[in-house]
């Protein structure tokens, strides 16, 4: 019996390990709740105080900003994390029912994800909507459905091709401004010699590689806020063949890499001369400043994102971000107040463009003539908001992403990387991808169209 | 140790007198409060901490939350189970860490044991610090040592062009699909090889040396000594440090979500089942399927222990 007891108390214990991770699953708070500690000073104790996790760099500046400007409301700043890392903290925060901040930083694109969750207020009823015409069309219909607004748009990622004007004067190659002009170009480069590729193409740039398809028309999602139990998923159409065929080819040809994104070899391969070409967002070249072991002779420029047809240029967007008002906010009308008018002024965005390196979509720092004119010195002096990145975001139609969005880019990059690696094509990948995000809406009581 | 334990309440039993039962048994319950008082700090953070939230992750197995139905749970039994254990990207887990544990765990626990083995017929000055030295990755956290092996994986960063280039030849990267396996044997085996040594070396240091002697004179040498006698001496502390290696490698977690961070293709988030688990609950917020995701595996590796263990009854001491 003692044995037996014993024997039994040892495959427990080992069954309870397996278990463990269930056990911590539910019950792990995120950070601040309440008001709890601040990053930030508040001078002014007896004001309202309003939560807020943001990543922006050079955050702290604009939250004092805010704070000296307000006497009845005070944020109390904390960086949760970038992107991914704070999205799993709110997401735990909202199925604990506590633990959230109030306001809350988020790329547009991960906005139905938290809409069909109630994890966002409709900032509507405090008069958010009457914002409209202070941003770009593009913008606002990321974060606005029918009559609801979910998040007030901050920052943008507007499209264009940073490249390295030294390596393509060196190999007497012109810089591409179609995406044919750019394949016949790789080629060029390395029959001149050069031993670097033109670009990388990243199985793991989920938003990246978002924005390259949409460039051809791809619209993968028919989703409504109001309508949450239905879903369009058309992921695999021939616009996306046509787009991930071209990079398939010209990864097979050896002219593209595929490394993975945002690793310390990729960083150092952007500056260092073994990438020719950098297809970035707005907010690209503050990233590539951040770099280091870059290579002392270069000379970036900016262009437009190459076309598929030039007679009908499509502008892209990846990435930026919007301020939303969390549905735990203990104060939603303070919280409102602190989404829309965190980024309303001059002085606050001359910090967020010169510190911060941030892309303002507010027309009326898009309009203003420090920031069209501003000469970037990393680009030699070029004025790259008014050559490149003006037109992209008044260009942006906006983009229709999945309320499981996380889900879609996980799928995406083991997709894309079975392609690269050469088991599958690109037909193969997008039914895949195709597939399983059906599948996924379907076990998620999505009637899928 | 095991026959001392189980002897005690064993004669204490056989002591108590049939008669006078009712003051007997006052006593006992006097003993049995006393007992509880002294077991319940323990007792409070065992069901605080471990029975609650088990049996809280087990209700939220039992339902579902779709995103798509306004966020309402509903009962749906064993739903989930059925699909957990139909679900391909489990089951691929469940297969590649089972690849993990026939790979991991004999070079583990052979490495360790030759080690062991050596370092227990030195007893020279060297014979200490090698010891220490196989020891010293235990005790550099998993997280650290596993971004540490990421950077000299690094092509760029690492140390393997260097030294490959000495031949002429280009180092392979470690992080693609064909090698990551090996690399995450690699780590796991160097931060865990010192762990288990030391408890089998422990193990030979608690064998009597007359028993070594008595064998010299019936003419072993010292091959014979270890594998006639040594290893059968300590077939108890191996069969526990195997089970350590089995439990360990099933919930293979962290090592590779750190890797992932530079190589996010050749790892996917379901990788193993425990990364799957976790990317479910974190990153897709389907808290209730990740339960079932931890739940099943907990049940696998309740069921590869006790097979093990009852397979090794014999040379544990377990019967």
């Amino acid at each position: 019996m003692r044995r037996g007891l014993r024997r039994a108390v040892a495959a427990t214990a080992a069954g309870l390990a397996g278990l463990s991770l269930a056990a911590c699953a539910p019950g792990d708070d995120a950070g601040p709740a309440g008001n709890t500690s601040c990053t930030n000073e508040i001078t002014k104790p007896d004001a309202t105080r309003v939560t807020l996790w943001a990543w922006y760099p050079a955050v702290e500046q604009i939250v004092d900003t805010f704070n000296a400007q307000h006497d009845d409301v005070q944020i109390c700043w904390t960086n949760a994390g970038q992107g991914a890392d704070e999205y799993g903290k709110f997401s735990t925060a909202l199925e604990a029912g506590t633990g959230a901040p109030d306001v809350i930083q988020l790329e547009s694109e991960i906005l139905p994800t938290y809409t069909i969750l109630d994890g966002l207020a409709d900032l509507a009823p405090y008069g958010a909507a009457a914002l409209e015409d202070q941003f770009p069309a593009g913008a606002w219909s990321d974060v606005s459905s029918g009559g609801s607004v979910f998040a007030v748009p901050v920052d943008g990622g507007p499209v264009g091709m940073l490249y390295r004007a030294d390596i393509f004067s060196t190999y007497g190659v012109e810089p591409p401004t179609t995406w044919d002009e750019f394949a016949q170009a790789a080629q060029d480069l390395r029959d001149a010699g050069y031993d670097g590729y033109i670009t990388n193409y990243a199985t793991n740039g989920g938003a990246f590689n978002y924005a390259l398809f949409a460039q051809a028309g791809w619209a993968p999602f028919a989703y409504d806020p109001a309508r949450r139990d239905q879903i369009g998923i058309d992921v695999d159409t021939p616009e996306a063949r046509h787009v991930l065929s071209y990079w398939e080819d010209l990864i097979d040809r050896g002219l593209v890499s595929s490394d993975d994104a945002f690793t310390s070899d990729y960083n150092t391969s952007l500056v260092d001369g073994s990438y020719a070409v950098y297809i970035a967002a707005a907010w690209g070249p503050g990233y590539l400043e951040g770099l280091s072991d870059a290579d002392s002779g270069a000379e970036w420029k900016a262009a437009p994102l190459p076309q598929w047809d030039p007679a009908n240029p499509v502008q892209v967007n990846q990435g930026g971000s919007a301020l939303a008002v969390t549905s735990q906010a203990t104060d939603p009308e303070a919280a409102a107040t602190v989404a829309m008018e965190l980024f309303d002024d001059e002085e606050t965005w001359k910090i967020g463009v010169e510190d911060a390196g941030l892309f303002p979509l507010w027309n009326l720092a898009l309009d203003a003539p420090w920031f069209t004119d501003r000469r970037y010195p990393f680009f030699g002096g070029q004025q790259v908001n008014r050559d490149v990145f003006l037109d992209a975001a008044a260009q942006y139609p906006g983009f229709t992403f999945s309320p499981f969005q996380v889900y879609a880019y996980d799928r995406q990059t083991m997709a894309l990387y079975d392609m690269v690696e050469g088991d599958s094509t690109a037909a193969d990948a997008l039914a895949t991808i195709q597939d399983s995000l059906v599948r996924y809406a379907e076990q998620q009581g999505f009637t899928v169209r | 140790m095991t026959s001392t334990t189980s002897a005690a309440p064993a004669t204490a039993q056989r002591a108590r007198p049939a008669g006078g039962r009712r003051g007997q048994s006052l006593l006992d319950t006097k003993r049995q409060w006393w007992g509880w008082l002294f077991l319940a700090p323990f007792t409070v953070v065992f069901v605080l901490f471990l029975l609650v939230p088990l049996g809280y992750a087990f209700w939220l197995s039992l339902h579902t939350k779709g995103i798509a139905t306004g966020g309402e749970s509903v009962f749906t039994g064993v739903a989930n189970y059925v699909r957990v254990f139909t679900d391909a990207d489990f089951l691929s887990g469940m297969a590649r860490v089972g690849r993990f544990v026939l790979v991991m765990v004999p070079i583990q626990i052979g490495l360790a044991v030759a080690i062991a083995l050596v370092l227990d017929t030195l007893a020279t000055r060297l014979s200490k610090a090698s010891r220490l030295l196989v020891f010293v990755p235990y005790a550099i956290p998993a997280v650290i040592g596993a971004l540490m092996w990421g950077f000299l994986y690094s092509p760029r960063f690492g140390p393997a062009n260097d030294v490959f280039g000495l031949f002429g030849l280009a180092a392979p990267d470690f992080l693609s699909r064909d090698l990551v396996f090996g690399s995450l044997v690699n780590i796991v085996t160097w931060q865990w090889v010192g762990y288990y040594m030391i408890i089998v070396y422990a193990a030979l240091r608690a064998i009597d040396p007359s028993v070594y002697e008595a064998a010299r004179l019936d003419g072993a040498g010292n091959r014979a000594i270890a594998f006639r006698i040594k290893i059968p001496m300590i077939a108890s502390s191996m069969v526990m440090i195997v089970v350590f290696a089995l439990i360990g490698t099933l919930q293979f977690f962290t090592e590779p979500t750190v890797l992932r961070s530079v190589a996010q293709g050749a790892i996917p988030t379901t990788y193993t089942p425990n990364m799957y688990a976790y990317s479910m609950a974190f990153s897709y917020s389907q808290f209730n399927y990740a339960s079932t995701i931890a739940f099943a595996l907990g049940i696998l590796v309740f069921i590869g222990s006790y097979v093990f263990l009852y397979a090794t009854r014999k040379q544990s001491g377990l019967k």
